[in-house]
């Protein structure tokens, strides 16, 4: 039996096996190449994605677990790539091979909606399970905080 | 349907008149309802719950007949069940009968008022809750008295105990009981997952006087409120162990915790947020039974099931036993005040090796 779901706005029907994990049918089924995989076991965020607009490791969701659900990836954080989250991370220049990059900001954007002003302790909490090889941490929690401060015009400096 | 006693699975009712109930008369039905008798005369097993039904209202009953019977025909024979020898024989379900069946309609309680005794007839009559929340004795039968509701073992799962028996650190408040079964989520307590998952979807079609009446009916099961105080510093302790168990860590377990589980499941000094479970308060953490907590962690819970169209991804396929039964234990370590659960890494091996829809 298909698995239906909408992703990006868009509804989609997959055939693949229920156990299929999400990140498997994003990237290969329907081409949006912008999640990446990481570890596989649901340690490293990379595959971070919006399921019912909470952040979700898809290398671990079987698809049977998104049948109805309402998925957005990278790609359709913003139609331009401006998304606040987005916008501060271009501004600090956060990337540095990019590989870890979606899933660090599909899980700071979750970070901001339930923590409109993060402390340092909030933003350990809740990223430390996304993590970079490059080291870019320092510069991804001062763009977490430029974009709470451009959402809320003020930072937690706690 | 698992059993202590075999598998059993349930017969087609639609109309269809070969292999469903098309060929029943309402008086046939009725009888099964009430005394649980089949069209033919033999004795249904009592994993149909008839000794529930048997409180349903004669025009209940014949509304049900009624909606079934206007319902497609499916042409499905039943499987055969599977029952340990000689406990397939039917004849003999009339020995259980005499034991443990009481036949007769719902009688309300003059102590209490029409609401409650409307709660009461949906919980016992026509949900039959503690079908599953009741333990059952060697026979299969439920337990009486000061056992009632008190929890049990079902399909793989335990249902908690909904009386004053039950140790979330937060009890279960009228609020909670509403937005858990008619809403998919209690920001205390947690969202509804395996076979509770449908039985709170059914609950959902009852009319807003009836969803009260029931939500009446289950916390006066507990005998009283919790004392607002009580329910302030439990959420203050939870906060203050969420908050005090992330950033730099020197215990290897809270730090796998905090990798794995804390981008959702943190909650730090901003208030328990619904979206983002607080597991010092959920109930799984704090079972005598492991099963669910472990569950969870290694099946995920799927979108239509509890709040819905939100994800928690299955662990299991990443984990290995001994990583599961990690974090379960720094969990009741440092989220309960409740003692070990005993051989853990065993007891994820075994639910493992259950799968996840089977139990």
């Amino acid at each position: 039996m298909p698995t239906n779901f909408r992703i990006n706005g868009r509804f989609v029907s997959v055939g693949e096996d229920t156990d299929t994990p999400l990140l498997w049918v994003i990237r290969d089924e329907l081409g949006l190449k912008g999640t990446k995989f990481g570890c596989g076991i649901g340690m490293c965020g990379a595959c971070t994605v919006h399921v019912g607009g909470r952040p979700t490791r898809s290398c671990i969701t079987p698809i049977s677990a998104v049948d109805g659900a309402e998925i957005t990836t990278i790609e359709g954080l913003h139609p331009e790539g401006d998304h606040p989250v987005q916008q501060a991370w271009r501004d600090l220049q956060v990337p540095q091979c990019g590989y870890c990059q979606s899933g660090q900001i599909m899980q700071a954007v979750t970070l901001l909606k339930d923590f409109p002003t993060p402390t340092d302790a909030d933003i350990d909490a809740v990223m430390a399970g996304n993590l970079c090889r490059c080291m870019t941490y320092p510069r991804i929690r001062a763009a977490i905080k430029a974009a709470a401060a451009r959402s809320v015009g003020q930072v937690n400096h706690e | 349907m698992k059993s202590p006693f075999g598998t059993l699975y349930s017969t087609n009712i639609t109309p269809d008149r070969e292999t469903g109930i098309g060929a029943w008369s309402k008086d046939a039905f009725r009888r099964a309802m009430h005394e649980g008798v089949a069209r033919d005369g033999s004795h249904l097993f009592p994993g149909f719950p008839y000794d529930h039904f048997t409180k349903i209202s004669d025009d209940d009953v014949d509304a049900i007949y009624a909606f079934l019977m206007t319902q497609p025909a499916v042409h499905a024979p039943a499987h055969p069940n599977e029952l340990m020898f000689p406990l397939g024989i039917r004849a003999l379900q009339a020995g259980w009968k005499l034991l443990f069946f009481r036949s007769g309609r719902f009688e309300p309680s003059t102590d209490h008022d029409a609401q409650w005794n409307r709660g009461a007839y949906i919980a016992e009559a026509l949900s039959h809750c503690s079908a599953c929340h009741t333990p059952r004795n060697p026979l299969g039968a439920e337990w009486g008295g000061a056992s009632r509701y008190t929890g049990a073992s079902v399909d793989g799962w335990f249902a908690p105990a909904i009386t004053a028996a039950n140790p979330s650190p937060i009890p279960w408040t009228p609020d909670e009981l509403r937005a858990y079964l008619f809403q998919g989520l209690s920001r205390f307590h947690g969202t509804p997952s395996g076979p509770m998952s449908p039985a709170a979807h059914g609950l959902t079609a009852l009319s807003i006087s009836d969803q009260d009446a029931l939500v009446t009916y289950i916390a006066s099961l507990r005998g009283g409120n919790a004392p607002p105080q009580a329910v302030a510093d439990a959420i203050t302790r939870a906060l203050d162990v969420s908050a005090a168990n992330t950033g730099r860590q020197i215990d290897p377990d809270a730090r796998f915790y905090v990798e794995a589980c804390a981008s959702c499941h943190y909650n730090g000094r901003a208030g328990i947020n619904p979206s983002r479970p607080d597991l010092a308060l959920n109930s799984a953490v704090h079972l005598a039974d492991s099963a669910n907590l472990i569950r969870v962690i290694l099946f995920g819970i799927d979108a239509p099931e509890g709040a819905g169209g939100v994800v928690m991804p299955a662990f299991g396929p990443g984990f290995s036993d001994a990583e599961v039964a990690r974090i379960a234990a720094y969990l009741r370590r440092t989220r309960t005040n409740e003692p070990p659960w005993p051989n853990l890494e065993k007891t994820v091996g075994k639910i493992r090796a259950q799968g996840k829809g089977e139990g």
